[in-house]
């Protein structure tokens, strides 16, 4: 089943076009690795896809459903507030520096927005919690505070709060680069566990071995358009466009 | 006049400037949330509307401001001021701490990070949800220091609320030095600020130690 799907978009800011035209489709069950140089539209995409930027024109569907489609005079026209709060429950999304709520323990960081947002239980969104810091290897810290953790383990946190609230598709936004190398690593294991249990996820790296490893298909982004994309071992080890060889030699050794 | 009677004198007026001090807080507190709102609007009249209320009233001696707003409805109205000397000084008092409060609320709000903005978003939190659980508490937290300034400044301001002769501590100590050409009363409402200041102060610091318990 094809749970995301984005077609012809295209997003500019100001005068600079981010996006020039980004098609793509995800299915259940499938790993999606973005990669390309800085400024080639890749987080761009992403907060459009996850409605934190809106699209100039284009269209986005989660399961089928529009979020954004294009009007009779070629513009974009998204759906109801009402749809598009249904819609968001679909995805969630790992940011690279994290967004804990500071003020909320690590435990209440994943249970606040099942109670406030879902309306469950209290004891319910607590079972949820903990199993899910457990999966984490965080038991320990239910209580503590984010700024008492390391950058890994928050954004171990930061990967539960997102999956309690049981998304179809999971973004990651560089989840690994505010991380040191040694951190990197655990964030990197929890992801390739997540694609063991078939979880879609849509993840913008900079980690190419990883890619090449989990993801079932790579995009190569530069200057707001697709310049190759294809089965990872197409696109990292044998990749056809200059541009995509370039990019990649600088990540060999 | 022994000094107990004096004691007891000011004592009395001390109850008025609390009462002055009390009832401006609970009106400018969230006032000046709203105001800060307003400061912030999207809409080109409401914001600049609002920029010139803060404006005039943190550009002009709140001496003056309680005397406009005393004398202001006899000399606009002809109305009757009867009454309403105390009630002209908590308008007086809380419309001017108010635009204070909304420029301190307003450098809090902005100062948070997008960041807590889009993960509540993205978790699905409406905007009031969000600006309830997520970024009022966080703004609370980082406008502590500021805001005990201000509450402390109001202490001493209560003060000036002799302009229009309310009854409070300092109008009581004037008329006593006057009629006795003494400087104890002076010296003696002194200390009271003081020990007023120093309490309040002792507070703050504890709410603000209640929240020091993530960063």
């Amino acid at each position: 089943m094809k749970l995301l799907e984005i077609r012809n978009l295209q997003k500019s800011f100001g005068n600079l076009k981010v996006i020039k035209d980004f098609s793509m489709e995800v299915e259940e069950g499938q790993v999606v690795a973005i990669i390309g140089p800085s400024g080639s539209g890749k987080s761009t995409l992403l907060r459009c896809a996850t409605m934190l930027e809106t699209v100039d024109t284009g269209e986005i569907y989660y399961l089928g459903e529009p979020v954004v489609t294009t009007g009779p005079d070629g513009g974009a026209v998204y759906a109801s507030h009402k749809k598009l709060k249904q819609i968001r429950q679909y995805y969630g999304l790992v940011f690279q520096n994290f967004n804990l709520f500071p003020h909320f323990s690590v435990i209440k960081n994943i249970t606040d927005p099942l109670i406030t947002v879902k309306k469950m239980q209290k004891p319910e969104a607590l079972e949820i919690g903990r199993s899910l810091l457990k999966k984490m290897a965080l038991s320990d810290k239910e209580n503590a505070y984010p700024y008492e953790l390391s950058g890994g383990q928050q954004q171990r946190v930061s990967i539960a709060r997102a999956l309690a609230l049981s998304p179809k598709v999971l973004f990651f936004d560089e989840p690994t680069s505010a991380l040191d190398p040694e951190l990197t690593g655990e964030i990197l294991k929890v992801m390739r566990d997540l694609a063991a249990e078939r979880m879609t996820m849509v993840i913008v790296t900079h980690e190419m071995s990883f890619a090449r490893d989990v993801a079932d298909h790579v995009i190569f982004m530069d200057g707001g358009i697709i310049v190759e994309e294809g089965p990872p071992k197409q696109v990292i080890n044998n990749p056809q466009n200059d541009r995509t060889k370039m990019f990649l030699n600088r990540f060999e050794d | 006049m022994k000094l107990t009677v004096l004691l007891l004198e000011l004592g009395k007026g001390l109850l008025v400037s609390v009462e002055i001090f009390t009832l401006t807080l609970l009106f400018s507190l969230p006032l000046g949330l709203f105001v800060s709102f307003g400061r912030m609007s999207r809409n080109f009249l409401l914001r600049n509307f609002i920029k010139l209320y803060i404006s005039i009233m943190r550009g002009t001696p709140l001496i003056l401001q309680l005397m406009v707003v005393y004398f202001g409805p006899y000399y606009i109205f002809g109305m009757s001021l009867s009454g309403y000397r105390f009630i002209a000084t908590i308008i007086a008092f809380s419309i001017n701490y108010a635009a204070y409060f909304a420029e301190i609320y307003r450098a809090g709000i902005e100062s948070m990070p997008a960041g807590q903005y889009e993960a509540a978003k993205v978790l699905g939190y409406s905007r009031a949800q969000t600006f309830i659980k997520i970024i009022l508490p966080q703004v609370i937290k980082r406008i502590l220091p500021p805001v005990t300034n201000e509450v402390i400044t109001l202490i001493k301001d209560t003060s000036l609320a002799f302009v229009i002769s309310v009854p409070e501590m300092f109008t009581k100590a004037k008329a006593i030095a006057s009629a006795q050409a003494s400087m104890i009363p002076f010296i003696a409402a002194g200390v009271f600020y003081y020990v007023y200041n120093f309490i309040v102060a002792y507070i703050m610091e504890f709410f603000e130690k209640k929240l020091s318990y993530y960063k």
